[in-house]
């Protein structure tokens, strides 16, 4: 994360999120509504693309104003800024459904101590082109809710035999409750990152033969 | 940036981005206001059949110290009372609503009330923002439900909560355990609103049978 941004814009700019520095997967930060809200693929996704909606408009808004803030009240402003849109997130998402709003709780109002997203606001936007932020914030929230899928999808066909409500293991399917409540969520996160982490290592290790 | 500039620009700064915050959110608060509003009453229509078993119809009534009247849709009078009417024509009873402070914020409930048992039929969690896995627990648990199948309201006895698998009367509602203030709360909010209600409803129910 502290590595020296590139001045002009490429595609890493996008994908930086997606892959090689994934929040869930690689930096490990989000954990908190990673593992809480992820009990179905449709809450992850909402959830994601929630978070996703803050990481731009934020990013924008805080590269925007990168000249004006000073720097002792910086990450008051962030904040500010952060909870604004956040709170907009809230209120889309009330009005697009109430049943969606219950299952998502707290956790839409906790995107505002979110990590992932001060620590884009600090650590690239208030660097950055708004532009380049945006594409940035782009990325790293769809790495976010793309990692939120693949813990919600997992979750959902395990513990309820669905994926988005619609059935797909035979009626004979034991479900396992387990997966929908909170130790599942440790479970599949640590099989994913398990995963990740053997991928990342056999590719260093080629590169490095 | 040097150390010699005022402290007027850091408050002009945080001024400037808290007004331009609250210019978005009223926006984006009136913009969502109708949609929200809308929902909630779709979610209460269904919620009314959900806590009066049988219902099908519902009629709207406003209850308050000139008795009981019915609201039709679309009048600016607001209702506070909902009765069911089961597929014969027949009331099933009247769901009220009440809050009390959990443990996060306040839960409001939707209870279906029967007057000729004097009991609480059914119950719904309307909101709630109980900690999910143990507070929320409240809207899910088939066992806690099983509580308000037919629960004792008829003001002789306190409706309370008590320990999980210590109730023994049928005024009681067996809490869950881990989601001890939760559970009191559906307690409280059930004891507070059947108070106010539940003899206006009686009084108001007698006047109208001639």
């Amino acid at each position: 994360m502290s590595a020296k941004e590139p001045e002009t814009m490429t595609l890493e700019t996008f994908t930086q999120g997606l892959w090689k520095d994934n929040p869930v997967f690689v930096m490990l930060l989000g954990l908190c509504p990673a593992l809480a809200v992820t009990n179905s693929a449709l809450n992850a996704l909402a959830m994601g693309l929630a978070t996703t909606f803050v990481l731009i408009c934020s990013g924008l808004l805080v590269s925007l104003l990168r000249n004006v803030i000073p720097k002792q009240v910086r990450i008051a402003s962030y904040i500010i800024i952060i909870a604004t849109f956040v709170t907009m997130a809230d209120y889309g998402i009330k009005a697009i459904s109430l049943e969606l709003y219950k299952a998502l709780g707290a956790f839409i109002q906790l995107i505002v101590v979110n990590c992932i997203i001060l620590g884009r606001a600090e650590a690239y936007a208030s660097k950055q082109k708004p532009l380049k932020s945006m594409i940035n914030g782009a990325g790293m929230g769809l790495g976010f809710t793309l990692a939120l899928l693949s813990l919600g999808v997992v979750r959902e066909i395990l513990g309820s035999g669905t994926v988005f409500g619609m059935q797909v293991m035979p009626d004979r399917f034991q479900t396992w409750s387990v997966f929908v409540l909170p130790p599942g969520g440790f479970f599949v996160l640590a099989c994913w990152l398990m995963l990740f982490t053997w991928i990342r290592e056999r590719k260093s290790k080629q590169e490095a033969i | 940036m040097s150390a010699d500039h005022s402290s007027m620009k850091l408050v002009a700064t945080l001024g400037g981005i808290a007004v331009f915050s609250g210019l978005l959110l009223s926006l984006t608060y009136e913009i969502t206001k109708p949609m929200i509003a809308k929902n909630e009453s779709e979610a209460l229509e269904a919620a009314v059949f959900e806590v009066l078993p049988g219902a099908v119809t519902r009629e709207n009534y406003l209850l308050d110290d000139v008795g009981l009247q019915k609201v039709g849709e679309g009048s600016s009078r607001e209702a506070n009372l909902y009765a069911g009417i089961n597929e014969a024509g027949e009331r099933v009873g009247f769901a009220l609503s009440g809050e009390a402070r959990g443990y996060a914020d306040v839960v409001r409930v939707l209870y279906g009330y029967n007057p000729e048992t004097q009991q609480v039929v059914g119950l719904r969690v309307l909101s709630s923002n109980e900690t999910p896995g143990l507070g929320d627990r409240i809207e899910k648990d088939p066992a806690f439900q099983e509580n308000f199948t037919a629960l004792d309201a008829s003001l002789a006895h306190e409706i309370t909560t008590v320990k999980n698998g210590e109730k023994t009367e049928p005024w009681q509602i067996d809490g869950i355990s881990g989601a001890t203030v939760s559970s009191k709360a559906i307690g409280k909010a059930l004891r507070d609103s059947t108070h106010e209600w539940v003899p206006q409803l009686h009084a108001a129910l007698e006047g109208s049978l001639e």
